[in-house]
């Protein structure tokens, strides 16, 4: 099921204009037959699968199903009651609490709201882990401004969350995963009820960091329309912004992930997605 | 059925005690360990220590007050009012300073701290610095402990001093007897034991105040109305605590420093 046709990741690739696919390296993340409950009907079963270099697997399933659920087990915010999860090729399930804060620092993780300290400036939340690792303050500024500019709001450097709108609030929640370039990115909704223009914003910075820098990212989402957009396009370095992939392409390194229920029903790349004999994946495209 | 009603209700109480003692050690035992987050300490003693001043001064004030007018008015029945200062620092300095202190300072402080981290919780901010690979015990909660007691220290020494200033006013103003001898009495007759024991409680209550508001504050669940329970659960607790720990702390004391 995971396998694309040949055809279609090396033409683009030959051409140089997406990325060459994932590698066998070791993963990045790995679920091993992962389940978890709290206290009622379990909210994920059985569920496994990995997260490859370079690669962005969009997770896609509807409101409730435990996307958010696999994203805060991903980086160890919650603990399986079965299974075992790999990061880094390290086993975090039953990981003491401090062992896996250096392990979190290599990851960046981008809320569904955002999650920004809102007693806080916007400089100080997105220099957030660089103030608790004692960087010097001009270093902190320089870094920060850098990391406003990649999602465009330079001008919010001393501003607090409240006066800012719910789309510039998730571009600062991004620039915060960004600024230390992180191994692995977390996307939870970061486009959930914002506007299609703003939301178009926000998939743009995504690919800018999938194509930029290749950062492995695990994106949960509900909507089909951002997903596509990123399997399509690819993000222009010299136009700064991204351009379709020629027709019938798609990224290679964009794989889909399915829940239902609980359970993963889909692994697998677009072309997959879109020929499933699966009627719930059919019913959820339509 | 009312029997697995009591049976949950006691498991969960049992689970609420364990959960409690197991954060508060944590909370504790951070201290003696890196990473220290000084800064927040600082923020924490000035919300605590500077922020609590006038409550603290002026109930103080006015309880040393009230005690004057009480024990004036039943000693002037044995002839006895020229104790009215030994009365007040006796009281003051023991009981009453720390007690007040920590049940003012908890009603301020304790709801502060609930409602400020469980409306980090309900917004994701702690999963958020979790995230980050900041952990919110060290950052949040171990410089609240020791602010907190610090602070209360401090406090009790104010609501000490500003007792015995409002049972001089009284006595003087309204009682109209002799300034010099009530303040002289007040401090002939405070030994070292009474100071010790006014000075031990508040560091129990420092510690039971900000271990209390943020342990209900971090195990918030159920959004804004959640915030508000954790509150009221907070400062109702913590109260209560206070008093109790205070019992068993004099019992202890007294038992160690007997009285003449």
């Amino acid at each position: 099921m995971n396998e694309t046709p040949a055809s279609a990741r090396t033409a683009p690739v030959e051409a140089g204009l997406i990325p060459e696919a994932a590698t066998d390296a070791a993963p990045v993340v790995e679920f091993r037959d992962v389940s978890i409950a709290f206290g009622g009907p379990p909210v994920l079963q059985h569920v496994s699968f990995s997260v490859a270099q370079a690669e962005t697997r969009i997770l896609f399933g509807p409101t409730g199903v435990g996307k958010s659920v696999l994203l805060k087990l991903t980086n160890g915010l919650l603990r399986p009651d079965q299974g075992s999860i790999l990061l880094f090729g390290e086993e975090i399930s039953h990981m003491p609490e401090g062992k896996l804060f250096p392990l979190r620092a290599r990851t960046g993780m981008v809320f569904q709201e955002g999650a920004l300290f809102d007693s806080l400036t916007v400089r100080d939340n997105v220099a957030y882990q660089l103030i608790a690792e004692g960087v010097p303050d001009p270093e902190i500024d320089r870094r920060v401004r850098n990391a406003l500019g990649f999602v465009g709001l330079e001008e919010t450097f001393s501003l607090y969350p409240s006066s800012l709108s719910g789309g510039m609030k998730r571009r600062v929640a991004i620039a915060r995963a960004f600024i230390r370039k992180p191994e692995l990115l977390l996307y939870d909704s970061p486009t959930g009820g914002l506007d299609p223009v703003t939301s178009t914003t926000i998939i743009e910075l995504v690919m800018k960091e999938r194509d930029v820098y290749r950062t492995p990212s695990l994106l949960v989402t509900h909507r089909l329309q951002d997903a596509f957009t990123l399997c399509t396009n690819r993000f222009d370095s010299e136009r700064n912004r991204m351009v379709p992939l020629p027709e019938g392409e798609t990224d290679p390194n964009t794989t889909f992930l399915m829940l239902e229920g609980g359970r993963l029903i889909f692994d697998g790349s677009l072309h997959e997605l879109m020929h499933s004999e699966n009627p719930f994946v059919r019913d959820f495209l339509e | 059925m009312p029997i697995d009603t009591i049976e949950n209700t006691a498991k969960q109480l049992v689970l609420t005690v364990q959960d409690y003692s197991l954060f508060a050690a944590r909370a504790f035992m951070n201290l003696w360990t890196e990473p220290r987050y000084w800064p927040e300490f600082l923020v924490q003693s000035d919300i605590v220590g500077v922020g609590s001043t006038s409550i603290v001064l002026l109930s103080g004030f006015f309880t040393g007050g009230v005690l004057a007018l009480q024990s004036a008015a039943t000693l002037s029945q044995f002839g006895a009012t020229a104790v009215t200062g030994q009365f007040v620092s006796i009281t003051m300095i023991r009981e009453l300073g720390p007690v007040l202190t920590g049940i003012m300072v908890a009603g301020r402080n304790a709801s502060s701290m609930a409602s400020e981290l469980g409306s980090m919780v309900v917004t994701e901010q702690i999963d958020a610095m979790r995230a980050l690979g900041v952990d919110p015990m060290r950052k949040l909660v171990t410089p609240r402990i020791f602010a907190c007691i610090s602070m209360l220290f401090f406090l009790t020494i104010v609501a000490d001093a500003f007792g015995l200033l409002g049972g001089a006013f009284v006595t003087v103003f309204l009682n109209h007897q002799d300034g010099t001898q009530y303040f002289s009495k007040a401090w002939e007759s405070l030994r070292y034991p009474d100071i010790i024991q006014g000075l031990v409680k508040p560091l129990f209550s420092g510690y039971i105040i900000a271990s209390i508001g943020c342990f209900y504050g971090m195990r918030t669940t159920g959004g804004t109305q959640g915030v508000g329970r954790s509150t009221i659960q907070a400062v109702v607790y913590s109260s209560v605590l206070i008093i109790l720990v205070d019992f068993l702390v004099t019992r202890v004391l007294l038992a160690l420093f007997p009285p003449l």
